[in-house]
């Protein structure tokens, strides 16, 4: 069951936001996340819904399935409806008044909106997950991030870190849960007592994973250098990122959008 | 290919000056050998291995790669192009999320052309048949198969020389068969010099020649017929020999005269009928 969770949910279809350059979906992604913040008009908020609600067609990636992603925020979003219509005054009268809630159309409007902000900001994010494989999303990020190499900005080495992190994040997985296997078969005891005691079964376990990740990174830095692997200088790349037509049109959806947001 | 010459090699932690984990070593490897380098744990021979690939310089004495001395510094990057390596543990040399893009790891350090990367990483995948296999992630294969990349990522560097350390200590018994496979199809259909790091002693079978080693020191070395015959200094140093080769030996303390050097069931069973 430990080795199901998968980081940054990649959905693998075939479809036109997939073959997008992993650098455009960044900054259209960004641009995406600055419009939320740019509209508070029924209006603008149904444009960006509609716009959304396209991008996700076109992705072809089930709508259940991003749903599921909003599943552990639901919590929060909740929460922060709450919040909102509890503790906003308005100028107006009161909707409700009884005793110490006082509720005001205001908070109701403001509480409303900012739970559809939110809703709009995970499934625009994960949307770029879902259609873009961790491997690109590391390519496009070096890509960007290119430009601040001479201001001292490691973008090479922080890309290789994340590509090793991504790599590892399932052999490590698979190494946890044998070392609480082979723990439980030996009387250890993971699941009952009180926080503080589940924190101090944890100590076996970690103890021999930090070692052994140790370990792994010492052979995997040999095993790269007997690569020839000496930093990203002079470093080529099979896969070269290019732009398509697709990038275009998006460009144009995109200019168009930003357009219609600050508008409104 | 691979020469040595009184080569000396010391830990820098070790406090016992006289303890050197590699000792006065004199091989001559020719192109497209295969040789089977065999001992104990701490018999030094995973040490001469990093010697070989220049990530341990040598203490005293000489390593020359293909022409080139793995003490200068200045060459270990054409040393390590020259001569490629394998590692044991299969999880721990595979860099990249994706096994293509894994195989590419080493074409791209080089600076290749990305058609070029392309070109061989296509053809690396091809010859350990894996090319079914280029889209999945690592940790979907088996360790066998883990390995099998592992060697496609060496072979896109196109290399003269693989030294494989211990590749199928590891492994089960099927991805041992299958790393073994693909060592002796690249030994004998692409002419890859091959040096094999091992501690099972039927793995030395098909090799060319094979060199034992204890505490630091070449104790045998010649064609396996030669060393397995040798059963007295290989049990001596703990090694077992191969069963065939064993029942053998002790048939002919028994008094029964096969000849010493059967290697394969076929080949004891036609000494055994030849007994008159």
């Amino acid at each position: 069951m430990i080795r199901d969770i998968t980081i940054g949910q990649y959905y693998s279809v075939e479809s036109p936001i997939h073959k997008m350059d992993p650098r455009f979906k960044l900054i259209a992604s960004m641009l995406y996340l600055i419009s939320l913040f740019l509209i508070n008009q029924m209006v603008a908020y149904l444009v960006v819904i509609s716009f959304i609600g396209i991008v996700v067609k076109v992705s072809k990636v089930p709508f259940q399935f991003i749903m599921k992603g909003l599943k552990p925020v639901f919590m929060l979003i909740i929460f922060a409806f709450l919040i909102n219509v509890f503790l906003t005054r308005g100028t107006s009268d009161p909707l409700i008044d009884i005793g110490f809630i006082t509720i005001y159309s205001e908070g109701v409007e403001r509480a409303f909106f900012m739970a559809i902000r939110l809703v709009l900001l995970i499934v625009g994010t994960s949307l770029l997950t879902l259609t873009t494989s961790p491997i690109e999303l590391t390519d496009g990020i070096e890509y960007l991030l290119n430009p601040f190499k001479r201001i001292g900005l490691p973008a090479h080495e922080l890309a290789m870190m994340m590509t090793i992190a991504l790599r590892f994040i399932p052999t490590l997985l698979e190494e946890t849960d044998k070392i609480m296997k082979a723990q439980m078969a030996r009387g250890a005891d993971f699941e009952s007592g009180n926080l503080m005691n589940r924190a101090k079964a944890l100590i076996p376990l970690l103890v021999p994973l930090f070692i052994s990740a140790f370990r792994r990174a010492d052979e995997l830095a040999m095993a790269m250098e007997a690569r020839c692997y000496k930093g990203g200088e002079g470093r080529t790349r099979m896969k070269v990122l290019r732009y398509t037509s697709l990038d275009i049109i998006g460009s144009l959806v995109m200019i168009v959008y930003m357009a219609a947001c600050i508008a409104l | 290919m691979i020469r040595t010459e009184n080569l000396f090699f010391k830990y820098e932690d070790e406090k016992d000056p006289e303890k050197y984990a590699v000792k006065d070593i004199n091989l001559h490897i020719a192109d497209g050998e295969f040789v089977v380098i065999i001992g104990h744990n701490g018999s030094g021979k995973s040490t001469l291995s990093k010697l070989f690939n220049g990530i341990y310089h040598p203490t005293s004495g000489k390593i020359i790669i293909d022409g080139l001395d793995t003490s200068d510094d200045s060459l270990i990057w054409e040393i390590r192009k020259r001569a490629g390596m394998v590692f044991q543990n299969p999880d721990n040399q595979l860099v990249a999320t994706i096994v293509e893009e894994d195989v590419a790891f080493g074409p791209e350090n080089l600076g290749l052309s990305p058609e070029e990367i392309r070109t061989r990483v296509d053809e690396a995948l091809e010859s350990v048949k894996m090319t079914a296999f280029k889209r999945k992630p690592p940790h979907h294969l088996s360790g066998g198969q883990k390995q099998r990349v592992a060697i496609a990522g060496i072979l896109a560097m196109r290399p003269k020389c693989i030294i494989f350390d211990e590749p199928t200590a590891m492994l089960d018994p099927s991805g041992r068969r299958e790393v073994i496979h693909t060592i002796q199809h690249l030994n004998r259909s692409e002419k890859m010099t091959v040096v094999h790091i091992t501690h099972f002693m039927d793995e030395a079978v098909h090799a060319d020649r094979i060199i034992v080693m204890d505490k630091g020191a070449i104790v045998l070395e010649g064609t396996p017929k030669e060393v397995f015959s040798q059963v007295d200094v290989l049990k001596e140093i703990g090694l077992d020999v191969p069963q065939v080769t064993l029942l053998s030996y002790e048939l002919i303390k028994s008094g029964v005269r096969v000849s010493p050097e059967n290697l394969t069931v076929e080949e004891l069973v036609e000494s055994l009928c030849r007994l008159k």
